[in-house]
């Protein structure tokens, strides 16, 4: 396994405000992965660092091992032999898509530089569209032009900065999914930010989820939904709802809808307050369960029917069931809670 | 969709707007330079005081210097109620109403901006004076004595000329102020029970104010500045006397004491806009579609599209075909090499100005999109000064300026065992090179920083992650991205040059004399015929920039 890019105990700032707090990440040869997060967590300074935009005041950046970054070296960005996909995919409005894609590939020769932005015209589907100007395309293809200019000069690393975040709902997943293939066809290491997790899960083999300036988890999507690492994680990933309960024992929690065993043990002792991570395929409608509930809203997903319940006690929680299955608004039903993955958290932080 | 976090690329330069810098760089050297450049003939100035001329200043304050301040105070007031209320009125007239020809009027009302003021001038004295070809014919008719007509030299002509010429500032920016106005704030104001006056007086005037200001108070620099004008219509000011101060007692000291008087009267007009503009531009933040204009029907609609041509006919069509015949009477005499020669100086002049001055724009403007700090903010907006400063004055700061550093350089070639006299510097085409660039800077500077601001920050960006130098940067990615703002900025201080009038006149080295200058030699012995040639040069290429401006403000309308 080669490490392609590691950051190491990385800060960085603007005047008097931190922005990245000792952030640690190691990126191996051919992996995507992707930094999702509010906006504001840092992300976007992160990956402006790395591609030597960006100060750094503490910590460093390697690439291929080599020191790129750090309080006294900065590489200028020409240097590192980056890709980078800009937000506003920052095409050049003077120049024709060929013209563009071919800027970054100056010691080629003529004959080179044509064959290599056919090549990329048809890996995103739009031969044709070479001499054509940014402005007279529409945004997916203005999008899909920026990675082939980033792609061309075969960077080592891609750095992908909220690609998608300019174009419509539909068009994105498709493209992230476009894109992904694309980048796996190129065997191309890429970081990918985003404040949407639909798009990280797509386009990361693994995420790493910041907030505040930290790099709160660092795993693959699966773990990331059914093991989340703290309350900010488990939140702001999926949709749940938190059960309020005492640890009876290690791997039992008394809550208002009776005893709740898991599938793992916690060291806290008995008594302690915790809340349970409910994901909305934890909780099951079953009619003759003794729980009762009243569903208050519901939204069709095709496949599935996401349900809004809420309890005699005031408390709601989600429930996700077959769409063979069909519950009105408002009517009575009972619940099962089933929990595949038992994910507790303290409702005091525990010294 | 842009939230103002850390991440935004409109905030891409670290050192964040509204503070100091931490460490300055070439960027700061660089604005700071330029301000320099206009801060030292400015300080030159005002140091007059320090070594009063007194004999030949006591002999102006006794004889002089209240009327320049009398005469002064006057053009200032007239000038400016005229052009606010011509230019207002039209805008109103042209964005608001619809009259016959409105689509028409609504462009060439901006025309006039191409003839310079002297030119007006003497054209106004040749058609109106008692010898004139109006009242020659007036007297043909109804014989001496039997008619009244008003004395052309005299203030109200002198403000009559100066209005006709400066009031298209007013209109061009009261007419986009209008413009921009949303209809709804207009209809609220119909539907709570007011006419159209109403609407105006009450909501779309208060509106238009900081828009109008600004119109007003470029016309007003323009007036302290001019020379040509009031030394046609013999009209004394302080350009007029800093002109007699030099070339009559050639003394400096006393240009310079004259010089920083007239910089008391720009500085009181800025403060004046300043206070007047109070906080920024109202903008309506919902903008709800064009307003519907009030329909002038019939007699009406008729009389508006009579007296706008007949406007029109006065401040444009007039003079320029009086020029014309003018310049068709002498030109067997003047479209000789001489002409070629003048022609030559203007041209070349106006092309190292441009050049030179848009190059300054272009590293103010880098300066300022790369260092957001209050230090660049500053000595940019000091650098940009220039357009205040009337030529006269630059001429005198210049002078003084580079007269002491040739002092100092012969007293160290003194010291060196070298002899050298005379001027090396002063009254060398550097020195008026120098006015120009500075006087011209903030001109330039406008389409330089349209066009910079343009360009995200991403793309020069995008271009280092491709592997771009610096350099490269500038070559493929900037300069053709700016290069219409540049070419904008370089035609405008072309044409400002070429028309530039009291600085060329004061610092031209021998041999340089330019349009402007043989305008200023032929209308100062009344020989019309002779000024038009060149002056109708000078409207032609002064067309160009207003074209320019027609076709922008088509496009936005």
């Amino acid at each position: 396994m080669d490490l392609l890019l590691e950051i190491n105990d990385l800060h960085c700032g603007y005047d008097d405000q931190p922005v990245v707090n000792g952030l640690t990440l190691h990126v191996t040869q051919g992996n995507l992965v992707s930094l999702l997060g509010p906006s504001g967590c840092g992300k976007t300074t992160v990956l402006r660092a790395i591609a030597g935009f960006q100060t750094v005041r503490a910590g460093e950046i390697r690439l291929n091992g080599k020191v790129v970054s750090s309080p006294h070296i900065r590489i200028p960005p020409e240097q590192r032999n980056l890709g980078m996909v800009f937000q506003d995919y920052a095409l050049f409005p003077h120049l024709t898509v060929t013209e563009n894609i071919a800027f970054g590939l100056r010691h080629h020769s003529a004959t080179a530089r044509q064959k290599t932005v056919d090549r990329l015209l048809e890996l995103i589907g739009m031969e044709g569209y070479g001499q054509r100007y940014p402005t007279e395309l529409s945004g997916g293809q203005q999008q899909r032009i920026a990675v082939a200019r980033a792609l061309a000069p075969e960077p080592t690393l891609l750095l992908l900065d909220e690609p998608f975040s300019n174009l419509d709902v539909e068009l994105r997943e498709r493209l992230a999914i476009d894109v992904r293939d694309m980048l796996h066809a190129q065997n191309a290491t890429a970081i990918f930010v985003t404040h949407d997790q639909h798009e990280a899960f797509v386009m990361g083999e693994r995420i790493g989820v910041m907030n505040e300036g930290h790099l709160l988890q660092w795993e693959t999507p699966f773990n990331l939904y059914h093991e989340p690492a703290d309350r900010f994680v488990a939140d702001f990933i999926g949709k749940g709802s938190f059960l309020r309960g005492e640890m009876s024992t290690s791997d039992t929690v008394t809550t208002e809808l009776g005893r709740i065993t898991g599938n793992r043990a916690y060291p806290w002792p008995e008594g302690t307050p915790v809340d349970i991570l409910l994901r909305p395929d934890d909780v099951m409608i079953v009619d003759e369960s003794p729980i009762r509930a009243t569903v208050t809203d519901r939204a069709f997903k095709g496949a599935d029917t996401l349900y809004t319940l809420k309890l005699s006690n005031g408390m709601e929680m989600l429930s996700l069931m077959p769409s063979r299955y069909d519950y009105l608004i408002g009517s009575e039903i009972g619940i099962e809670i089933d929990i595949d993955h038992f994910i507790l958290f303290p409702v005091e932080p525990i010294a | 969709m842009h939230e103002i976090t850390p991440d935004n690329p409109i905030l891409r330069p670290e050192a964040r707007k509204g503070r100091l810098p931490g460490r300055l760089n070439k960027w700061h050297y660089a604005s700071g330079a330029l301000a320099l450049l206009v801060a030292i003939p400015l300080l030159v100035v005002f140091s007059g005081w320090l070594q009063p001329d007194t004999e030949i200043w006591s002999h102006l304050a006794e004889t002089l210097l209240n009327q320049l301040f009398i005469n002064t105070i006057k053009l200032v007031i007239g000038v400016g109620l005229g052009v606010t209320l011509l230019g207002v009125t039209l805008a109103w007239l042209t964005t608001r109403c619809d009259f016959p020809g409105r689509g028409l009027f609504d462009w060439m009302l901006m025309l006039p901006l191409a003839i310079p003021a002297y030119v007006m001038a003497f054209v106004a004295i040749g058609l109106l004076d008692f010898s004139g070809p109006v009242q020659t014919a007036l007297r043909s008719w109804l014989g001496v004595g039997h008619y009244w007509f008003p004395e052309i030299r005299s203030t109200g002509g002198v403000i009559a000329v100066m209005v006709l010429v400066l009031y298209p500032y007013v209109y061009m920016l009261a007419r986009t102020a209008f413009l921009t106005q949303g209809r709804s704030t207009l209809e609220a104001a119909q539907t709570l029970g007011y006419g159209p006056l109403e609407v105006f007086r009450r909501v779309a005037l208060p509106m238009a104010r900081p828009a109008i200001v600004a119109g007003t108070s470029l016309a007003l620099m323009e007036t302290l500045a001019d020379f040509g004008t009031v030394a046609t219509f013999n009209y004394d000011t302080f350009t007029t006397a800093i002109y007699k101060a030099w070339f009559g007692f050639f003394s400096l000291q006393t240009a310079s004491q004259l010089a920083s008087l007239l910089l008391l009267f720009v500085f009181i007009s800025l403060m004046t806009e300043r206070a007047t503009r109070r906080r920024a531009q109202y903008h309506d933040t919902m903008r709800s579609g064009k307003p519907t204009r009030f329909i002038l029907h019939g007699w009406r609609g008729w009389s508006i599209t009579a007296a706008l041509s007949l406007l029109f006919a006065i401040a444009f069509l007039i003079p320029f075909i009086q020029l014309c015949l003018w310049a068709m009477e002498s030109i067997s005499e003047e479209f000789d090499s001489r002409y070629f020669g003048l022609l030559y100086h203007t041209l070349l002049l106006g092309l190292l100005a441009a050049l030179l001055t848009s190059a300054c724009a272009l590293v103010l403007g880098f300066a300022r999109r790369y260092q957001r700090d209050r230090l660049t903010a500053f000595t940019v907006n000091i650098a940009n000064l220039g357009y205040a400063l009337p030529g006269s004055v630059l001429a005198v700061g210049i002078m003084i300026a580079l007269t002491q550093s040739d002092h100092f350089f012969h007293r160290l070639t003194g010291l060196l065992g070298y002899n050298t006299t005379g001027q090396i510097l002063g009254g060398s085409v550097f020195a008026l090179l120098i006015a120009y660039v500075i006087r011209f800077m903030a001109v330039a500077h406008g389409p330089v920083e349209t066009g910079l601001s343009r360009i995200r920050y991403s793309l020069p960006e995008a271009a280092r992650t491709l592997g771009a130098r610096p350099r490269e940067i500038l070559t493929r990615i900037y300069l053709p991205l700016i290069r219409p703002g540049l070419l904008t900025a370089m035609l405008l201080v072309l044409v400002d040059t070429m028309k530039e009038m009291p600085a060329t006149l004061l610092m031209r080295p021998f041999g340089w004399d330019t349009l402007a200058v043989r305008i200023y030699e032929m209308t100062s012995e009344g020989e019309w015929e002779r000024a038009a040639l060149p002056a109708i040069t000078l409207v032609l290429v002064g067309l160009l920039p207003v074209i320019l401006l027609v076709r922008k403000t088509l496009q936005d309308r």
